[in-house]
């Protein structure tokens, strides 16, 4: 048995082969075992792709280590494909190692059909060609020695082969079968354990390679789910009633575990017309007391942007969640992209403040729903949380939450409003102003999208717009003098500090961590809050020679010919910093519709610090 | 001031009356003799009748110059973005059954631009009383042609007269399968208006009223056929539906008896355009209310929060090796 520290596994089939199911089983015996696990989702565009394309891959792809996994990482070094053709997507995606193990079902050497079975040999031989370790497995023959449909027991055959493969638990994985399959017949769940352990038993006697992960364990219970469901959960604890959405990728799956379970706790899901309805709808549950949530990605979010001018406007709080997708237009649905960070901060015609956060990881998906419903109600903003497609589908354990009290809004004031109360009493340091809640005798008003006084009559003189204009941006300030500095991963002083946003953070701190171990004075920061941001940044960046992003949206290479420095289009964030603290910060950024990778990151590092020590070796 | 025993409260609550003037707010900046001023005093003496709270009643809106009737009440009110009235107006009442929800919305902001949220509220048929201030012109951005223009209209952008039939919002409504009711008045019969408002603020559901009005400023002359001819007003009546008063019956002598539950005969009542039908067209009270269907019957606690969260914690958690063994 070869000990390993950490080994990234991929399974991927036809769409509705199974690799899904299978791919989801083996992270979680792996999480139940104490390893630190990052699974993504291999997902196609279309719902059912051509059979054997190489586009048409579906599967899941699991980085196991020993110790806590913070994101995907690199290239894969095992991959499980049921055919030749959607191993060929994951080759020329440049998804695996140049010397990876490959496990084929070889079923297609011997098909009927001579253009497959031509397909398939020459496949075969251009990858042993070309140095990957490709082992043909019968998985289906096999397969059918035990069920009449072999081509639909073969995820759990593969399942048993890996977790021979990597010295899992079989008892574990039997477990996994049984819950994963316990609604169904018995005679399903028996045939699935015949098959894992069939296949358990093939790649022992079969298989010339075995290895072992110590896992260092965890002492706590964890949970297991992706960003999507940590969204859901989050809105379930934040006390938040009313969630109203439509149907959009990569959000959707937030929503469809929310219809499931939000009824239990006393919430509805409410499936709107249209994302511009959506967005009124909760506006409205808002304005009525109970501060709801719109969940969407890009497109709809662009829809929605009026609807959050008039929460702006008329400071009603609001919780939008937009899980990121690559753009413009509809892009691509189902890959990630950090593109938008730019209209949730500026969306919206006219000065429209807003609080802008960013989950870094799943388990903030979690939490920062429930912050900003807190934020959203303390200040009357609308707070938008931009997720992404990385976060919605990789799952990762995090500390199982323990509910507090404290998350849940107070019930809706229904108490009489004061004599001579107003309902837009702007406070002249914060901004901050009482909101009169239907039902709260006194207090009647109508609430108005139109410029307005602190009565909210409506009010077109330069005065009161102007007191309107300052009280909501004041809000923000108020809010951030109650952040705290980002903390900064490494040391205060350096050559190169690395800032990131979002989903990035795994990738950015292996990276920089990569490096500090190589000798290099590197450190990172991480932003949650984009809008506004915390205090503190610009001290940061004073301990360092050098300041980059590291972002997932576009920017301008500086080495194309007709890139300089007067035309350069920057990274989100890095615009943002040069803008804000005149610091010359420089960026890096991809928009490959896949997570940055940490080996990127390194590559970008060593590139800009070797520039820095360039500079002052001339200088 | 010693605290009141329940029955006291009871008798005070019961005892408390409202008058005009505790729904009035500000002096309307509707153009004289525009129908808007005709229905804000319907629905204001409206309110009065039925002694609703201020308090708890919300008058929402969209834009333009029907939207400004929640400015001019003294209860909550939300004066929105334009065509968007309808959702918001559900959003209050999904989080806040216990409030009454008007919505005030005109042909621009309805049957245009919010044409989508339109045909999907009366499928929700949530329990919400629309008022459609139908003057078939844009007013505030002064004079373009609306949905409902009748065609060869002049306006700022059709000044050879518009190209398109109107569109009709009563075959409109009526054609969602789960229509549950629909009612037409004219502005210049504050009477029936008054009949008509109260008839669709009892109904259960989505009330759909859609009111002819005139607007002085930008078409003059376009209801003046109707207005001198009492005979082009088709009265609707039926036992089932409104029983007029007499001053009404004695002025609108072209009477027609319909029964509300025929959905067929309000079709073709609602299609004929040579007379401008005025009642109740149709009415269902037997359709589902959307948030009694979707409503959860479970109160938001935290204890219901904990122990639904903890449920879901569950399927999700992995425990330490050493418990799990």
């Amino acid at each position: 048995m070869t000990t390993l520290s950490e080994h990234i596994v991929e399974i991927i089939s036809d769409s509705g082969e199974g690799a899904q199911k299978c791919g989801q089983s083996l992270g979680s015996i792996a999480a139940q075992m104490g390893y630190g696990v990052w699974t993504t989702e291999i997902i196609p565009a279309e719902i059912r792709p051509p059979a054997r394309s190489v586009a048409g891959g579906s599967g899941v792809r699991i980085r196991i280590g020993s110790g806590p996994v913070t994101n995907g990482g690199d290239e894969t070094d095992l991959v499980v494909a049921f055919n030749e053709q959607v191993l060929l997507g994951r080759v020329r995606a440049k998804e695996l190692k140049s010397n990876c193990i490959i496990l084929l079902e070889n079923m297609w050497r011997g098909h009927a059909d001579p253009t497959i079975a031509a397909a398939y040999v020459e496949t075969y031989d251009r990858l042993v060609a070309a140095g990957y370790r490709v082992h043909e497995i019968p998985m289906e023959q096999e397969c059918r020695a035990l069920v009449a449909d072999g081509r639909r027991g073969k995820n759990m055959f593969a399942l048993g082969m890996l977790c021979g493969i990597y010295s899992l638990d079989l008892k574990l994985a039997a477990d996994q079968v049984v819950q994963t399959f316990g609604k169904k017949d018995q005679h399903v769940v028996e045939a699935n354990l015949r098959l894992l352990e069939a296949g358990h038993r093939w790649a022992a006697a079969n298989l010339d390679f075995c290895y072992g992960i110590p896992a260092i364990g965890s002492t706590e219970p964890q949970i297991v789910v992706n960003g999507n469901t940590a969204l859901a959960l989050g809105v379930l604890a934040s006390g938040m009633e009313i969630c109203a959405m439509y149907p959009i990728t990569p959000a959707t799956s937030a929503s469809h575990y929310l219809s499931d379970v939000f009824e239990q706790v006393g919430g509805i899901v409410h499936q709107a017309e249209d994302e511009i309805a959506a967005c009124a709808f909760a506006i409205g549950a808002s304005y009525a007391g109970k501060c709801a949530v719109t969940i969407t990605s890009g497109p709809g979010f662009s829809l929605k942007q009026e609807g959050i001018g008039l929460a702006v406007m008329g400071e009603i709080p609001l919780v939008v969640v937009n899980v990121q997708r690559g753009g413009p237009s509809t892009g691509q649905p189902t890959k990630t992209e950090q593109g938008d960070l730019m209209t949730a901060i500026f969306g919206s015609h006219g000065d429209a403040p807003k609080v802008v956060m960013a989950p870094a990881t799943i388990e903030d998906c979690f939490y920062s729903i429930i912050t900003a419903r807190r934020i959203a109600e303390t200040f009357n903003m609308v707070v938008v949380v931009l997720s992404d497609a990385t976060l919605a589908t990789s799952q990762q354990p995090f500390p199982r939450p323990v509910f507090s009290e404290s998350w849940m809004a107070p019930p809706v004031d229904q108490s009489a409003v004061p004599e001579r109360a107003r309902p837009y009493d702007w406070d002249a340091t914060t901004g901050l102003a009482h909101r009169f809640v239907p039902g709260q005798p006194g207090g009647m008003h109508t609430l108005t999208g139109l410029a307005h006084d602190r009565d909210s009559h409506v009010a077109y003189d330069a005065d009161s717009n102007e007191q309107g204009l300052r009280a909501r941006s004041l809000k923000l300030a108020a809010l951030q003098k109650t952040l705290a500095a980002p903390p900064v991963h490494g040391d205060a002083t350096g050559d190169l500090l690395v800032i990131g946003w979002g989903s990035t953070k795994g990738a950015i701190e292996e990276a920089v961590d990569a490096m500090r171990v190589e000798g290099h004075r590197v450190s990172s920061t991480h932003l949650r809050f984009l809008q506004p941001l915390p205090p503190g940044i610009k001290e940061i960046m004073q301990g360092f020679e050098q300041v980059m992003t590291v972002e997932s949206n576009w920017s301008d290479d500086p080495e194309s010919a007709i890139i300089d420095d007067p035309n350069r289009r920057y990274s989100a964030l890095a615009m943002l910093l040069r803008a804000r603290y005149l610091v010359d910060v420089d960026c890096f950024s991809e928009v490959r519709g896949q997570p940055i990778r940490p080996s990127a990151i390194r590559r970008v590092i060593s590139r800009k610090l070797e520039r820095v020590s360039g500079k002052v070796a001339t200088s | 001031m010693s605290p009141m025993s329940a029955t006291e409260c009871l008798l005070q609550m019961c005892d408390e009356r409202f008058e005009l003037e505790d729904y009035q707010s500000g002096v309307p900046r509707w153009c004289t003799g525009c129908g808007d001023n005709a229905i804000l005093a319907a629905v204001q003496r409206l309110c009065r009748d039925e002694g609703l709270r201020p308090e708890k009643t919300v008058f929402v809106s969209g834009i333009g110059c029907s939207s400004r009737f929640p400015h001019y009440m003294r209860t909550y009110g939300f004066h929105g973005i334009h065509g968007r009235a309808l959702p918001i107006a559900e959003g209050v009442k999904m989080a806040r059954p216990d409030l009454t929800v008007f919505v005030n919305t005109g042909d621009g902001d309805c049957c245009s631009i919010g044409a989508a949220h339109w045909i999907h509220a009366i499928r929700y048929n949530m329990n919400l009383t629309v008022f459609l201030h139908d003057n078939q012109i844009y007013g505030l951005t002064k004079k373009q042609a609306s949905p409902t223009s009748p065609v060869g209209t002049r306006t700022n952008t059709t000044p050879r007269g518009s190209y398109l039939e109107a569109l009709n919002p009563l075959t409109v409504t009526l054609g969602v399968q789960n229509v549950s009711f629909v009612a037409q008045a004219v502005d210049w019969a504050p009477e029936l208006l008054y009949d008509i408002v109260k008839a669709a603020y009892h109904h259960k559901g989505l009330s759909f009223v859609r009111i002819v009005q005139r607007c002085p400023e930008w078409m003059p002359k376009l209801l003046d056929p109707w207005l001198h001819d009492p005979g082009r007003v088709q009265l609707l009546h039926h036992r089932n539906g409104l029983l007029p008063g007499a001053g009404s019956v004695k002025v609108y002598t072209n009477q027609l008896e319909h029964d509300p539950s025929d959905i067929n005969r309000a079709r073709e009542i609602a299609s004929n355009t040579q007379v401008v039908p005025v009642g109740i067209l149709y009415r269902n009270p037997e359709v589902p209310c959307y948030e009694d269907l979707i409503g959860s019957d479970k109160l938001r606690t935290a204890d219901v929060t904990r122990a639904g969260l903890n449920a879901e914690l569950d399927k999700h958690t992995v425990w330490p090796r050493e418990s799990h063994a």
